[in-house]
């Protein structure tokens, strides 16, 4: 229990919370990777998917990235992307692995999502003379937003979890406290910032599973 | 005075055969700690998962519980999981095995869960009228018929397993992760290569040889799809 309380300690220390290496730092680089690789990320993916899942083509990649992307250990991508010219450019690497991490889940979740679309309900759209353009964003769009949206959450907390070990590699974000933590050989900072990881990780799931019972009806699908 | 040698180590180039033939023997052991926390974990997992999921079914009002709990420790990134269960396990392998024991309860729980829910109420009436126990119901009817989904989600956790391994180079017991690690340090471009692409070639092949299990154990699927 020792360690839970010197845990404690070190958490409520004003001294740790300020400052470059301070936890307000390491807590708002964290929550500035995540929204903006997210930002970059649907803005990839789901045009991409979109319109692959309008036109039904190329389900089968939309599909199996997201088993290969599975396969592929994150730590890897960091540090081979960080031995490449791009790891000479700050945070690079880990904006590129980042980016590269979230693509699969919204990818995967928004072709399905467009794909599972009752067709009948498209030929209406098509038989009441909307083109095909109209019928992606006007029906298939909003019916399958239940189905993107859970991409987009499934996406934002792989990027928490990804922002974490990108400290290993060097990166900013919470993790750096736990990479800290291990140099000084200080268990109490270690734990410190595993607590505030997890309490972050479970927030961002929170926050969407709130979101997700406030939304309307209609765009929360059925479970 | 030699000249220093010339070749792609000395040129720290990505792809090395130099690099193979002599660190032949840090790469085998790599890869059997890899293999080894990887199975290890899952098989854990596994031991858990499946009374975990049996009981789930039997009592509803378990399922709901189970599977929040499973699920909020899957949602908390794997750095921090083993830094939580630091003060318990220590700098140890056990640490890295209990980390990813947890990952792997979530994906197994809920897949296990999935195939018994999904077998048919007409089945295991006809079991019962046959004259089967409970015991008997679950063991040779319920989880067989089970077994696909089960299978399903087994590869998940262990692919994700093998690639989870490589954040275990924090405390010094990540397998190939932790030639990465050091690879990262020394700027070592053929070593971190080297190791990256078995990470995936283990993960790929232990999928496929899960996949052969699965084929073996359930031939009945194959008759009646093919």
């Amino acid at each position: 229990m020792t360690t839970l309380t010197d845990a404690w300690d070190w958490l409520t220390d004003s001294a740790h919370w300020a400052g470059d290496d301070g936890i307000w730092h390491r807590l708002l680089q964290h929550l500035v990777l995540t929204v903006v690789c997210l930002v970059i990320s649907c803005l990839i993916a789901l045009p991409i998917a979109l319109v692959l899942g309008h036109l039904g083509k190329g389900g089968a990649l939309a599909v199996n990235i997201s088993n290969i992307g599975r396969a592929v250990p994150t730590f890897a991508v960091l540090v081979l992307l960080l031995l490449t010219p791009i790891g000479d450019w700050g945070e690079g690497p880990t904006v590129v692995a980042l980016v590269l991490f979230a693509l699969p889940p919204l990818l995967t979740n928004a072709y399905v999502g467009m794909r599972e679309v009752d067709r009948s309900v498209v030929q209406a759209a098509r038989g009441m003379g909307m083109t095909g353009r109209q019928t992606m964003v006007q029906v298939e769009l909003p019916l399958a937003l239940p189905m993107i949206l859970n991409g987009v959450r499934i996406a934002a907390v792989q990027l928490v979890a990804t922002a974490t070990i990108a400290a290993l590699a060097g990166g900013g974000g919470l993790g750096r406290i736990i990479t800290a933590g291990f140099n000084l050989a200080s268990t109490p900072q270690v734990v410190a910032g595993a607590v505030l990881v997890a309490a972050f990780a479970l927030i961002v799931e929170g926050v969407f599973e709130i979101a997700e019972r406030l939304a309307p009806h209609w765009a929360r699908g059925s479970r | 005075m030699t000249a220093p040698p010339d070749d792609c180590l000395a040129r720290n180039e990505w792809i090395c055969g130099e690099y193979l033939s002599t660190r032949r023997q840090i790469l085998m052991d790599a890869v059997v700690q890899h293999l080894q926390l990887t199975a290890v974990s899952v098989l854990i997992g596994l031991v858990i998962a499946l009374p975990l999921a049996v009981l789930a079914r039997r009592w509803g009002w378990a399922a709901g519980p189970v599977l929040a709990v499973t699920t909020i420790l899957y949602t908390i990134p794997s750095l921090a999981m083993f830094s939580l269960l630091l003060p318990v396990y220590g700098l140890s392998a056990s640490l890295v095995v209990a980390g990813l024991v947890l990952y792997s309860l979530t994906l197994l729980v809920r897949n296990i869960l999935a195939g018994l829910r999904a077998v048919p109420e007409e089945t295991r009436q006809a079991a019962r009228g046959m004259g089967y126990g409970p015991i008997r119901l679950l063991l040779t009817v319920e989880l067989p018929l089970a077994l696909p989904a089960a299978m399903a989600g087994l590869r998940i956790a262990m692919v994700s397993a093998v690639s989870l391994v490589t954040v275990g180079a924090i405390v010094g017991h990540g397998g190939l992760g932790n030639l990465i690690y050091a690879g990262m340090n020394t700027y070592f471009k053929a070593q971190v290569l080297t190791a990256s692409v078995l990470c995936v070639v283990i993960a790929i092949l232990a999928d496929v040889l899960l996949l052969g299990v699965q084929r073996l154990l359930t031939p009945w699927t194959r008759a009646t799809r093919g």
